[in-house]
């Protein structure tokens, strides 16, 4: 079942509809609902390798719908330590639960201070919601 | 219509197993009539109307002097004229090239904004709808015939024609009425669907969307579309798709099929034998097959089924092979 739209408080958020969850010096990289629902149904993933290299604001990877394409964008910088070979297998996980079992990477953080720059759920509600 | 309703996945197994509606009101109704509307049209569409009686229908090309296809089109013959219903986007472009055309005693209007037009397909779509009808059965028509009826108490003319691959109805209808209608038909229990599923649907079964896979400059014939071309009759650029026939098409629109799961040619992606061959005119997701799927020209040398080919998505170079058309085939 498609989930329902949500921005949980826990995480940060990149205007590009991607989010962080941070512990220490790892952070949890994925989409954000608003994302998953403008592509539809989803069917490919393209992550990047372990031990890649993600900077803040560029794309890291694709997520792919039947209809539509979409670069994966980092909301900060690091090096990956491991890819959600679940999605790799089942991208819908991304549809059904883009804040769980849909999570696309985690990364161990170059610079946490650019989590600065990142909005907060009710400052990112309110972009999608102008969006 | 939008992309998607409740998501495309969801939508094309409706119209699959069950019964979909499509509102498809964007489409163009243009009435040809007056004494001379068939010699009219019989010298500027590819098929040949001389096939149909009134209450059938044919796939149909409007053509160009050079054998390209301005649009693809249903033709309704009716007692006394024709109903033209063409795509959209080449609506004014139709309405232009026909009037420039039309002789004194044919006449051409275009009905399309007094129109609502909706399209309800997948295999219990007629038993869905035979309930609905008065004064037909919608059960015991055959393809690509028509009637007018009232479909819960809309006057509507019914028609046995699609653009899914499967059994369905397009049904048109006065403009005010047409959420009436489509009311009626959700609430018999068909699944609305939208452009996604709609693209998707036909990419399946490999019918060709017009400005992706023909185009004012795609000959009629190099996109397989030979079939709707009448040999025995002469029309607008005729003698260009003759020639194409006795020479061999260049190049032709083939069914690409994927290797791996997991990769989906797009439009414009390139076709790779050794070096760029060809391009990517449709691609898409195909829920039904698993895979990705697409249509695409490539030289005739290539266009055997089961031609392994390169198409390059995105810089990268995924393994497909020429499939027969259609991709998908009902099993029965």
């Amino acid at each position: 079942m498609p989930a329902t739209e949500s921005y949980p408080d826990d995480l940060r958020y990149h205007r590009e509809h991607d989010w962080a969850r941070v512990d220490g010096d790892i952070a949890t990289f994925g989409v954000t609902w608003y994302a998953q629902d403008s592509l539809g149904d989803l069917v490919v993933y393209l992550p990047p390798e372990e031990g890649a290299e993600v900077t803040a604001g560029a794309e890291y990877g694709e997520l792919e719908s039947v209809k539509a394409v979409s670069g994966i964008v980092a909301p900060a910088s690091g090096t990956v330590t491991e890819v959600n070979q679940a999605v790799i297998d089942a991208p819908e996980l991304v549809n059904d639960d883009p804040y769980g079992q849909g999570w696309l990477i985690k990364v161990r953080l170059s610079d946490p201070a650019e989590l600065g720059a990142l909005l907060d759920a009710t400052a990112y509600a309110t972009h999608v919601a102008g969006a | 219509m939008p992309v998607q309703y409740a998501g495309v996945i969801d939508e094309v197994r409706a119209v699959r197993t069950a019964a979909g509606v499509f509102d498809v009101s964007h489409m163009g109704q243009l009435q040809v009539g007056g004494s001379a509307a068939h010699a009219f049209l019989q010298g500027v569409l590819s098929n040949d109307l001389d096939r149909l009686a009134p209450g059938e229908a044919q796939y149909t090309l409007l053509t160009n002097e050079r054998g390209g296809i301005v649009d693809d089109l249903i033709a309704y013959r009716r007692e006394g004229g024709y109903l033209l219903v063409v795509n959209a986007g080449n609506r004014a472009a139709d309405v232009t090239h026909l009037a420039e055309r039309c002789p004194a005693d044919a006449t051409l209007v275009d009905e399309s904004d007094a129109h609502g037009m909706l399209a309800l397909q997948g295999p219990e779509s007629l038993a869905l709808l035979a309930p609905l009808c008065e004064g037909i059965d919608p059960l015991e028509a055959a393809a690509f015939t028509f009637a007018e009826a009232r479909v819960a108490g809309v006057p509507c003319t019914v028609a046995r024609t699609g653009y899914t691959g499967e059994p369905g109805v397009e049904l048109i209808c006065p403009a005010t009425e047409v959420v009436e209608l489509w009311d009626a038909l959700i609430g018999a229990g068909a699944v609305p669907c939208g452009l996604g599923a709609r693209d998707t649907l036909r990419l399946e079964v490999c019918y060709p969307l017009h400005g992706n896979d023909i185009t004012e400059d795609t000959n009629a014939i190099e996109a397989g579309l030979g079939w709707v071309c009448a040999r025995d009759k002469r029309f607008t650029g005729s003698d260009v798709l003759a020639q194409t026939i006795s020479d061999g098409p260049r190049r032709r629109l083939v069914a690409l099929r994927m290797d791996e799961e997991r990769a989906v040619p797009r439009p414009g992606c390139p076709i790779l034998a050794g070096e760029t061959v060809g391009v990517v005119t449709s691609g898409t997701f195909s829920p039904t097959l698993q895979r990705g799927i697409g249509l695409g020209y490539v030289p005739s040398a290539l266009a055997e089924p089961g031609t392994a080919v390169v198409i390059d998505v995105r810089g990268r170079t995924r393994t497909a092979h020429t499939a027969r058309k259609p991709l998908y085939v009902k099993e029965t």
